[in-house]
C-alpha cells in the first residue's frame, strides 16, 4: 500500500507549524500480559524492519502468566541507534490499569494512541491525541470469543499504520513470517489491521511530528534474539547434549535448541538425532549431566540464569578441578536471590568468576552483540575441549529475549578443536598414559574418553586430590604441583581467548570500559560525548581471564570509567585485581535497576565525573 | 540348588572367553576397613564381569561421595572410572549413558548417597531408565564421617554415640519400584552367591537395574541387633526365589521337577531361572512386589532376591531416538551443519 504514506503526509498540511521527524522515535505500548500483545507488537517491529528502517525492540515484563501491565518499546533510529530510551514519544495506551502513570511518563510533545474506552485524566496538552475505537472494530470483525483480545490488539497495529506509515505489504510480510505460512491467521489479522487502518484514515487526522519513511539501512541484517543466536552458535559448533531446566530468562535458548536441532541435525539416512537434549530436575541435574557427557567425549552444554547458576557451583568446581570441558551459558537477571527474574543485569560477573569453593577460575565468554551470541556459541565447545575445562558464556536478559538488528552470523571460520585427546592408536604409539601430566609444558594434559579400547586408556576421575596419573593422593607435593600446573593452564587460556575491542578518538583522554550488552549505549553515549568535546577510547571486555591488551589500555590513560550493570561493580573489581597498581585511575559507573543501560545514563554519569 | 555358578559360566577357568586373567579385572588395593561388605561386592562384581567375559575398558565405574563410592577404585583398574558428587553420581550417569551408547555403566552408591542426599536423582534416574547398574552398598550409617545414621537406618535403632533413631527408614527397592523401576533386586554382602547371580542379570538388563545390597560397616553399625549386620542379615535372610542368570545361547542343562522353576527371558537374549522356595513370588508382577515390600518392612526379615522385573519400558537413548552411533563418535561432518543450511535458517529473521 504505497500510497499510505502520502495520504499521512497530505494529512500533515494542516499543521505545517511542527517540524517533521523521520524515522526517529521511542513507541511504546502498554498491554496487558497474556493477552496476545507480542504478536501485535512484532508485526509492527518486523514491518518497520523490513521498510529498510533501524529498530530495536525491547520487551519489559512482568513475571506472571496472564493479567500484569507489559511494556513493548519499540526504538525507531535513522542514525542506527539501539539501545534503550529513557524517554518514549508515541504511546499506544492499550492497557487501562497503567494508562494514567503511562501517560504521565509520555515525552514531552508525545502522541498517545488510546483505547477510546478510557478516561484521559492527566492534564497533558503538549501531547496529540488519537483515540482508537477499539471495541467498535472488534465487533466489526467478530472474532471467536477466545481471540477477541487479540483482535484488540491487532487494531493498533492498524491505526498506527496508518497514522505513522507502516507499509501494509510489509506488515502482510511480517505476519506471514510469524505464522509460518498460515494463511488462515494471516488473513484474520490483516482484516483486522485494515479496518482499522481505514478507520483511522476517514476519523483521524494527523497532529503530530512523526513519520516513517522507508530506507535502505536494514539490507543483509537480522532482526533477532540473542537466545536464539547463542542456540544457533551451539548447533553449528556441534553440540550434541544439552541439558537444561526452565528459568527465566535462559529458557528461550533451549526452545531454539529445541527447534533447530530437529531441522538441522538429523541423521539422514535413519532419521534419528545426533543429539540429545534432556531437560532436567533442576539445575544441579542439568550440569551434572553434561559434566557426565562433556567427560565422555560429547560436546555438552547446559543454559541457566543466576539461580541455576547459585545450584550449579557444586559441579563447576568438580568440572573445573577433574578438567572436564562443558560449556554453561548464563543469561543473567537480576538478583540477589529471585530478584527481578524479568529484569536484566549484569550480576554474576564476580560469582562466575570464581564458581566453586577453594581456589577456582572460571573461563568467561562476554559477547556484546547478537552475532557474538553466535560467534561464542560455537566457539565455547572449541574453548572447553581445548582447555578442558568449563566455559561460561554470560549474556542477559536484554541480549537474550530482546529483538536486535545483527549482521549475518558467518559461518564457522575453523573447524572443530576436539583439543588433546589420545586414541587407542595414540596409545598403541606412545605406549604409557598420564592423565594430569604436562607433557606440552601449556598446562594443558592428554584425555582419553571412556570405552578407549586399550588397556592403558582408563583412569580415574575424581574430584579428590590426585596425582599425575589421577590416583588419590594427599601428598602436599602432589596437590601444589597440579593446582600450579593448573593456574599454568589457565595463563595459557588468556591467549587463547576473544581480544577485547578497542576503539579510539582522537585526542581522547578518557577510556571507557564497557562488556555485554551495555555496547550499544556505550556508543550512542560516545558520539553524544563527542559533541560535547569529551573524547574517549572504548575498550571492550569479550573474556576473562583478561589479556595483556586490557592493562594496556589501562596504562594507556588517566582516567578510565568502567560501566556495567551491577551494584558492585563487579568488572571494575576483577581489573584492579588484575592491575592493582592502577586500580586509582579505575571508576566505577555502575547502573543496576532492572532496565537496560542507556546512552543518557553513561553520558551523565560522565559528564558528572568529568564536570562537563 | 541344582547346579553351582561354575557348571553354568565355565569360571573355574583361568580365562575367560576374551582370553582376560581375573586379574585383568582388578582394582587398586581396598582402603576400606577389613570386613567391610563393600570389599564382598567388589570381588562379586570383578568376578560376575569375568565370567560374562565382558571387557573392562567397555565399562564405566561410577560413584558419588561415601565409603560406598570410594569402592570403583578397588576394582577394574581398566575401566575408566568417575568419582563425583555426594548424590549426583545419577546425573553425571545419564550424561555419559547418552553421551555414549556402547559402554555399560556400573554405579556404586550408598545408602547416604542415594537415599539422603541423592533421592532426588535417583527418582529421576529410575524414571528416565538410564541403562545402567545401580547398586546401592546399603549400611545404614555414614562411615567417612564416623557413624551418624543414614536414611535407610532402623527406627527405633540405637548407636552408641547418637542416641535413638526416631525415623522411619527409606526403603530404596519400594522407592526404585515407584519410581517405575524395571529391575529391583535386594541382596546381602553376605550372600555372595546369589548377589553374583543377581549381577549378572541387572548387566543384561537393557534399562536402570536397582540393586539394594545389605553391606555390613564393621565399624559403627555390626551389632547383632541392627538389620545392617553380619549376623542378623545370616540369621533372617529370606530368599524369595533361587534365582539363576542363563546367558544367551547357553541351553538350559539344570533339571528341576516341573513347575518348580518359572523362566524370565531377557531383552538381550539371556534368561532368568526362579526356582521356587518356601513361597510362590511372582518378580513379574509390580503390585506383588510393592506388597511383598510392605508387609515386610518391619518383619523381622532380610527379603532378598529378584523383587521385580520388566523389560516393558525403553532405555532412555531408545525414548531419545537417537542414533545407533554413540554421540561421542560422531565427527564434525555430522555434527556441523552446511553452510547453505545457515542461510537458510537466517533468511526466516531477514
Amino acid at each position: 500500500m504505497a500510497e499510505s504514506k502520502a495520504s499521512v503526509r497530505e494529512k500533515t498540511d494542516t499543521k505545517k507549524d511542527k517540524e517533521t521527524i523521520v524515522n526517529d522515535f521511542s513507541m511504546v505500548v502498554a498491554t496487558v500480559n497474556g493477552s496476545g500483545s507480542q504478536t501485535s507488537n512484532l508485526a509492527i517491529i518486523r514491518s518497520l524492519f523490513r521498510m529498510g528502517i533501524p529498530v530495536s525492540g525491547k520487551n519489559l515484563f512482568p513475571s506472571n502468566i496472564q493479567g500484569l501491565p507489559t511494556w513493548f518499546t519499540i526504538r525507531v533510529s535513522s542514525e542506527g541507534h539501539t539501545a534503550r530510551r529513557e524517554n518514549n514519544e508515541i504511546l499506544v495506551a492499550m492497557n487501562p490499569t497503567t494508562f494514567s502513570e503511562d501517560l504521565r511518563d509520555l515525552g514531552s510533545e508525545g502522541v498517545c494512541f488510546y483505547d477510546d474506552r478510557f478516561k484521559i485524566t492527566e492534564e497533558r496538552p503538549d501531547v496529540t491525541f488519537y483515540p482508537m475505537p477499539v471495541r467498535e472494530l472488534v465487533k466489526e470483525i467478530n472474532p471467536p470469543t477466545d481471540l477477541r483480545d487479540y483482535i484488540a490488539n491487532m487494531a493498533y497495529v492498524g491505526i498506527v499504520a496508518e497514522m505513522l506509515g507502516i507499509d501494509m505489504d510489509e506488515i502482510r510480510g511480517a505476519l506471514e513470517t510469524h505464522f509460518m505460512g498460515k494463511q488462515s491467521a494471516v488473513d484474520l489479522n490483516m482484516r483486522t489491521i485494515q479496518a482499522a487502518s481505514s478507520s483511522a484514515e476517514e476519523n483521524l487526522i494527523k497532529q503530530d511530528s512523526y513519520y516513517l519513511e522507508r530506507s535502505d539501512q536494514t539490507h543483509d541484517l537480522l532482526l533477532i534474539d540473542g537466545n536464539t543466536a547463542s542456540a544457533l552458535g551451539a548447533i553449528y559448533g556441534g553440540v550434541s547434549f544439552a541439558a537444561w531446566y526452565p528459568i527465566t530468562p535462559a529458557s528461550s535458548l533451549a526452545d531454539a535448541l529445541e527447534q533447530y536441532l530437529p531441522q538441522l541435525r538429523m541423521d539422514e539416512e535413519t532419521g534419528k538425532a545426533t543429539y540429545v537434549v534432556i531437560q532436567a530436575e533442576d539445575e544441579l541435574a542439568a550440569i551434572g549431566m553434561a559434566v557426565g557427557a562433556g567427560w565422555a567425549g560429547a560436546r555438552a552444554m547446559t543454559s541457566t540464569s543466576g539461580p541455576g547458576i547459585s545450584l550449579m557451583a557444586e559441579f563447576a568446581g568438580l568440572a573445573f578441578f577433574a578438567e572436564i570441558p562443558i560449556v554453561v551459558s548464563d543469561v543473567q537477571r537480576m538478583g540477589p536471590s529471585t530478584g527481578l527474574p524479568t529484569r536484566t543485569s549484569q550480576g554474576d560477573i564476580l560469582f562466575v568468576r570464581f564458581l566453586g569453593h577453594g581456589d577456582t577460575n572460571q573461563v568467561m565468554l562476554l559477547p556484546g552483540s547478537i552475532a557474538e551470541c553466535f560467534e561464542f556459541g560455537w566457539q565455547a565447545f572449541d574453548l572447553a575441549e581445548r582447555l578442558q575445562t568449563p566455559i561460561f558464556v554470560l549474556s542477559d536478559l536484554d541480549l537474550g529475549m530482546n529483538l536486535w538488528m545483527s549482521e549475518k552470523f558467518a559461518y564457522p571460520s575453523q573447524s572443530f578443536d576436539r583439543g588433546k585427546i589420545l586414541a587407542a592408536e595414540d596409545l598403541d604409539r606412545i605406549g604409557k598414559f598420564s592423565r594430569y601430566q604436562d607433557v606440552d609444558g601449556d598446562g594443558i594434559t592428554y584425555r582419553t574418553l571412556p570405552g578407549t579400547d586399550h588397556p592403558l586408556a582408563a583412569y580415574f576421575t575424581r574430584g579428590t586430590g590426585h596425582d599425575e596419573n589421577a590416583i588419590y593422593s594427599e601428598k602436599p607435593d602432589d596437590w601444589e604441583m597440579n593446582i600450579e600446573r593448573i593456574w599454568r593452564k589457565l595463563e595459557t587460556a588468556r591467549e587463547m581467548l576473544p581480544r577485547p575491542v578497542i576503539q579510539h578518538t582522537k585526542d581522547a583522554h578518557i577510556g571507557l570500559i564497557g562488556y555485554g550488552s551495555t555496547d550499544p549505549a556505550i556508543q550512542e553515549a560516545l558520539d553524544r560525548l563527542n559533541t560535547k568535546n569529551i573524547s574517549a577510547d572504548y575498550l571492550r571486555i569479550r573474556a576473562v581471564p583478561f589479556v595483556h591488551e586490557i592493562e594496556t589500555f589501562i596504562r594507556e590513560h588517566d582516567v578510565v570509567y568502567v560501566i556495567e550493570m551491577n551494584t558492585d561493580g563487579q568488572m571494575y573489581k576483577l581489573l584492579q585485581l588484575e592491575v592493582p597498581d592502577q586500580a586509582e585511575k579505575l571508576h566505577s559507573l555502575t547502573h543496576n535497576n532492572g532496565l537496560p543501560l542507556s546512552a543518557h545514563w553513561v553520558v551523565e554519569a560522565v559528564l558528572d565525573r568529568e564536570g562537563g | 540348588m541344582a547346579t553351582t555358578v561354575s557348571e553354568i559360566d565355565g569360571s573355574g577357568k583361568n580365562v575367560n572367553k576374551l582370553g582376560l586373567k581375573k586379574s585383568d579385572y582388578k582394582g587398586s588395593p581396598t582402603t576400606l576397613c577389613q570386613g567391610c561388605g563393600h570389599n564382598s561386592i567388589s570381588s562379586q562384581i570383578m568376578a560376575a564381569l569375568f565370567e560374562l567375559s565382558i571387557k573392562p575398558e567397555k565399562i564405566v565405574k561410577l560413584s558419588g561421595i561415601g565409603c560406598s563410592s570410594k569402592s570403583p577404585t578397588y576394582f577394574l583398574n581398566r575401566s575408566h572410572g568417575f568419582n563425583s558428587l555426594h548424590g549426583r553420581m545419577p546425573s553425571i550417569a545419564t550424561g555419559s549413558a547418552l553421551a555414549n551408547r556402547s559402554i555399560k555403566l556400573i554405579g556404586v552408591s550408598g545408602d547416604g548417597d542415594t537415599a539422603s542426599i541423592g533421592i532426588g536423582q535417583f527418582i529421576h534416574l529410575v524414571r528416565r531408565n538410564v541403562p545402567m547398574v545401580y547398586i546401592v552398598e546399603n549400611n545404614g550409617v555414614y562411615g567417612l564421617t564416623k557413624g551418624q545414621f543414614s536414611a535407610t537406618a532402623d527406627k527405633g535403632q540405637v548407636l552408641r554415640k547418637i542416641g535413638v533413631n526416631p525415623f522411619m527408614p527409606v526403603d530404596v527397592c519400594m522407592e526404585a519400584l515407584i519410581a517405575n523401576c524395571g529391575f529391583v533386586a535386594r541382596s546381602f554382602a553376605g550372600d555372595p552367591k546369589q548377589l553374583k547371580q543377581l549381577l549378572k542379570a541387572a548387566l543384561s538388563f537393557q534399562g536402570t537395574a536397582v540393586l539394594d545390597i545389605i553391606s555390613p560397616c564393621v565399624t559403627f553399625n555390626n551389632r547383632g541387633e541392627s538389620t545392617k549386620s553380619y549376623a542378623w542379615g545370616k540369621a533372617h535372610e529370606y530368599p524369595l526365589h533361587d534365582v539363576t542368570w542363563v546367558p544367551m545361547r547357553d541351553e538350559i542343562e539344570i533339571e528341576y521337577q516341573p513347575g518348580e522353576v518359572t523362566e524370565v527371558d531377557m531383552h538381550d537374549g539371556s534368561t532368568l531361572l526362579f526356582k521356587k522356595l518356601e513361597q510362590e513370588y511372582d518378580p513379574t508382577d509390580r503390585m506383588e512386589a510393592l506388597k511383598m515390600l510392605e508387609e515386610t518392612c518391619c518383619g523381622g526379615v532380610l527379603v532378598t532376591g529378584l523383587i521385580f522385573i520388566s523389560e516393558e519400558q525403553p532405555p532412555l537413548p531408545e525414548i531419545e531416538e537417537m542414533v545407533d552411533t554413540p554421540l561421542v563418535h560422531l565427527t564434525e561432518k555430522e555434527l556441523r551443519p552446511s553452510r547453505d543450511s545457515l542461510e537458510q535458517v537466517m533468511e526466516a529473521y531477514r
